[in-house]
């Protein structure tokens, strides 16, 4: 029986936690269907996580290097799976919801004329068939979806799944395919890589997040969030009002246009809770609001609240984490 | 440059939304709006056509009153807009609603660049732009936060990817279809916009001025199913608000909080 | 007869609300407690188009119509009464007069920089012993050669110290009562012309208001505006649009209110029940939706005889008087609504109501505007305090 796919994806060497999240979803469907799990790593050079795949649960690693595909652009990736895809038929793709993910999947349903369901909350196997549980209207409805043709195309929302426990006793195959591809019929070069989230935690993936908003009254507001954010481990957030004056860059926002983050804890610091905020807040297990104003919003969604001057109550808090010991840094 | 933006019309963000037992959504009289994404394409599509002249095509797969929101869009710059509309349409799925925008932009001739929203606020998939530029066999730049820079006589663009990890910079050639990310501030309708916008008459293109059969769209040739949709589980949170003589105090019994929640 | 909006309407009321929410929203409250005006409040304004909005285009402005300059208005109360005010005494009382009564060459020297924003216009007629009763001014303006000479005190002008232009009422003649009062264009940097703060305002604080004194300001003949002895019509007709403008204004701040309450009726528990369970509750709410209709049904007659061209002094005034009475009602039923917490400023609705105080006072008290008062010549056009 056809396989359950999983794509690999890496950046510098590195495979993200998402992926191995999507792994699991994808070894517990193959079980359901009493099939196997293929893992494909496409990339430039020598692929020395296919033995990682294989411990966290992959059956086959299908392992492409070629020059052209050092870094990742749409083409020639597509190219490469849409080859592989044709030729393995697969029942399922499972790929993790990132921005790269996002592409290749839209490529992908539409080069096997197929679909994609995006951003799986749950996944479950009904009458043999793939069914997902998706967000749509920025979380606040959910979609049961499935696809009717095959292979159904599906990403994995990152931190909805838990990681699997690596098994190195695990066994499986590495399969070197030799792909020919012209470099000529891709001709999007990347020119340059800005690493912006060196030495931080990503927002993505952090279990953590220390957001500031309004409250935090200008650019050096932020410090006492980001020595809490350090104390934890914890990744920085901000609402859109205050990157659009200008406080803290882009990246950082958290929301609708902005990231959407599933840490176990929020922070809020200054924060009122605008709907377009909480938008990007829906699957936080845990919210502690610090706010100066009883009644914003953010309270209605905080499991804790404080209402009192964020820049007393977060420098305590930090203080309070390194006395007992539970600061990080 | 010409430049053709694809944007939906979808309910405001600050909308509630409910579902009845039919499966029907309803955001209340909450009103339409062009799906905010979108409109960061469209300013940035203003921006270049101000900078290297040309014109702004805006374009929607939707139903009739779908025209507001090319109205919209007219009314804060762009020249020209079409609607995508016929019942056939109906149930089309991302890659099949790319395939009816792709019929839209060969049929529209020389088109250079298409800009559109790195994904809807209602259907969140961000799998349109992908499968527009397979369809119509260009390249694909997607979560574009910054145009670096366009050569309109190499025909070439360079742009900033925002990937998790950092900004990719890539160069493509032209045409090429590109997804936007948060990159500007769209503009306000202007009121001379608005006189034109409410002045215009909007053709409307249907599948046979397209060239596309009735299986070649709509339901019947989509692959995705989404038969049941419904409102979330409701999480009932109580805040409990911590009080304290002093902030150390507040702290203190924060912490304790946050380990008995295991969440530290 | 159609109630919808014109595609064209539409788009303007989403236009202005989406400024409003978006930039005046977040920083009202903070303003309004400083009673300190928003600084970037009038280029923001003036890049919109909205300080010359039904102002032709050849003359600077957008070209748009009475019922977009309404919906404007709407709009901008709705977020904070402040915001309308800038409309009322920039665009309605000022620039539409000069538009009706000003030459070629004053139209362009003064309207045109107006209407782009480039310059803030003010409306000066009120005066400590003058106030419903416009006749009563005592400000004068002697001929002397190529110019008049003003000398006189005018209070409770909106934007008195933020104006570049005042278009200034002052007796020509004083003997012949309000037969013998003239308008005049005058520039803030003419000599002799001084002015100040009004603090302590119950309402509308995040909006400026002050007095003027003029001490022998010189204003040449040529910033006349209409002939000698026509100033007490120019006044009149400027209520005429300065009333709408508040009458379109009062329905927003209306809307807010029934918005605001709603919000709250449905999230507040009592006794176990939502407020907004309550019968009385409910039936207070009810009243807000049937005068926010109403109000609007009647700003929006005005605004159309107003394109129709249609003489609509009466029309104007019940529009006034109904929208600002029934805002007044509706801000305190908000506040009970509200609770405790109405009566505190964490929430918007105190301010709502100390706005909507001042409404049934200027631009004509309730007492001039009522039907009864109202459709007494003269005195239906009796002047109120300008803004």
């Amino acid at each position: 029986m056809s396989h359950v796919w999983v794509w690999l994806e890496q950046f510098q060497g590195k495979i993200p936690s998402i992926v191995w999240e999507t792994m699991g979803v994808a070894r517990r469907l193959a079980d359901v269907l009493g099939t196997g799990v293929t893992a494909v790593w496409i990339g430039g050079a020598i692929a020395n996580q296919a033995e990682e795949a294989i411990a966290m649960g992959a059956d086959i690693v299908q392992v492409v290097e070629h020059p052209a595909l050092a870094d990742f652009r749409f083409e020639p990736y597509l190219a490469v799976m849409t080859h592989l895809a044709k030729e393995g038929t697969p029942q399922a793709i499972l790929i993790g919801s990132t921005a790269r993910g996002r592409e290749l999947a839209g490529g992908l349903a539409a080069e096997l004329g197929t679909a994609t369901l995006v951003d799986a909350l749950e996944v479950s196997i009904e009458d043999g068939r793939i069914v997902v549980i998706r967000p749509i209207y920025e979380g606040k409805l959910f979609a049961r979806t499935y696809v009717e043709r095959s292979p159904a195309i599906v990403t994995i929302r990152g931190r909805a799944f838990p990681k699997p426990d690596p098994d190195p006793g695990r066994k499986g195959e590495i399969r070197r395919v030799s792909i020919e591809l012209d470099p000529l019929a891709f001709p999007t070069e990347v020119l340059e890589w800005i690493q912006e989230t060196e030495g931080e935690i990503s927002l993505n993936e952090a279990r953590i997040v220390v957001g500031g908003g309004r409250g935090v009254g200008g650019p050096e507001g932020f410090e006492p969030l980001r020595e809490l954010a350090r104390a934890l481990g914890a990744a920085l957030g901000a609402t859109r009002a205050v990157v659009d004056a200008g406080w803290i860059p882009y990246k950082y926002q958290v929301g609708q246009t902005g990231k959407t983050i599933s840490p176990d804890l929020y922070i809020a610091c200054g924060i009122s809770g605008a709907i377009q905020h909480l938008s990007g807040l829906r699957g936080v297990k845990v919210i502690v609001a610090i706010n100066k104003d009883p009644e914003a919003p953010i309270f209605k969604v905080a499991r804790y609240g404080v209402v009192d001057d964020l820049f007393k109550i977060v420098p305590a808090l930090t203080a309070e984490l390194r006395r007992r010991g539970l600061a990080k840094g | 440059m010409h430049i053709v933006v694809p944007i939906k019309q979808t309910p405001d963000t600050t909308a509630v939304l409910t579902v009845d037992a039919s499966g029907r959504i309803s955001w209340g009289d909450a009103p339409l709006i062009v799906n905010p994404w979108d409109e960061f394409a469209i300013e940035e599509s203003l921006r270049l056509k101000e900078k290297f002249g040309g014109k702004v095509t805006v374009i929607t797969l939707g139903p009739e009153s779908a025209k507001e929101a090319l109205k919209q869009a007219v009314a804060m710059g762009c020249d020209e807009a079409i609607l995508l509309h016929d019942p056939a349409f109906e149930g089309s799925d991302a890659v099949v609603t790319a395939t009816i925008l792709a019929a839209a932009i060969r049929k529209l001739g020389a088109v250079d660049l298409v800009f559109m929203g790195k994904e809807s606020v209602d259907g969140n998939s961000a799998q349109v732009p992908p499968a527009l530029a397979r369809r119509l066999g260009w390249p694909l730049l997607a979560y574009v936060g910054k145009i670096r820079e366009i050569d309109p006589a190499g025909r070439t663009i360079v742009v900033e990817r925002i990937l998790e990890e950092g900004r990719q910079v890539v160069r493509a050639p032209l045409p090429a279809v590109l997804s936007a990310m948060q990159m500007n501030e769209p503009r306000y309708p202007s009121f001379m916009g608005i006189r034109k916008a409410a002045r215009m008459q909007i053709p409307v293109w249907t599948a046979v001025d397209l060239g596309l059969a009735p299986e070649q769209v709509g339901a019947a040739a989509s692959a995705a199913r989404w038969p049941v949709v419904f409102a979330p589980p409701k999480q009932e949170v109580q805040c409990e608000f911590i009080q304290g003589e002093s902030p150390e105090e507040i702290a203190r019994l924060l912490v304790d909080r946050l380990l008995a929640e295991k969440v530290l | 007869m159609d109630f919808q909006l014109s595609d064209e309407h539409r788009m303007v009321q989403q236009m202005v609300r989406e400024f409003a929410e978006r930039e005046i929203r977040p920083v009202i409250k903070e303003h309004d407690r400083a009673q300190k005006p928003i600084p970037w409040l009038f280029e923001r304004m003036a890049a919109l188009g909205l300080l010359g909005i039904c102002i032709p285009v050849k003359y600077g402005g957008a070209g748009m119509d009475y019922i977009s300059l309404g919906l404007a208005c709407e709009e901008l109360e709705r977020v904070d009464s402040s915001l309308r005010v800038v409309m009322s005494v920039h665009v309605a009382l000022n620039s539409l007069s000069l538009l009706q009564w000003g030459t070629e060459e004053q139209k362009q020297r003064y309207l045109v920089p107006q209407a782009k924003g480039e310059k803030i216009a003010a409306y000066a007629l009120t005066e400590p012993g003058a106030g419903s009763d416009a006749a009563a001014i005592r400000t004068t303006a002697r001929r002397q050669g190529d110019v008049y000479i003003l000398n006189g005190e005018k209070t409770w002008i909106s934007l008195a110290d933020l104006a570049d232009h005042f278009l200034v009422i002052a007796k020509t003649d004083p003997e012949k009562g309000h037969r013998g009062m003239s308008a005049f264009i005058v520039e803030r940097s003419f000599p002799g012309v001084k002015t100040g703060t009004i603090h302590g305002k119950l309402g509308v604080r995040a909006g400026n208001t002050g007095w003027i004194v003029f001490e022998n300001t010189p204003v040449p003949v040529e910033n006349r505006l209409g002939e000698e002895g026509e100033g007490f019509y120019i006044a009149m007709a400027a209520l005429d649009n300065g009333r709408y403008t508040v009458a379109a204004g009062a329905t927003g701040l209306i809307r807010a209110c029934l918005e605001a309450s709603v919000k709250y009726a449905n999230e507040r528990m009592t006794f176990g029940r939502r407020i907004g369970e309550h019968q009385l509750v409910q039936e207070m709410i009810a009243k807000m939706a049937a005068s926010y209709e109403i109000a609007r049904l009647l700003y929006l007659r005005a605004g159309w005889m107003k394109n129709m061209g249609i003489r609509n002094t009466r029309e104007t005034s019940l529009a006034k008087w109904f929208a600002t009475e029934a805002a007044v009602q509706a801000a305190l039923d908000a506040i009970q609504i509200h609770g405790a917490y109405g009566y505190s400023d964490e929430y918007d609705v105190e301010r709502y109501l100390r706005n909507a105080k001042g409404e049934v006072i200027y631009e004509g008290t309730s007492q001039i505007h009522t039907p009864a008062g109202g459709i007494r010549p003269g005195l239906s056009q009796g002047s109120p305090p300008a803004l």
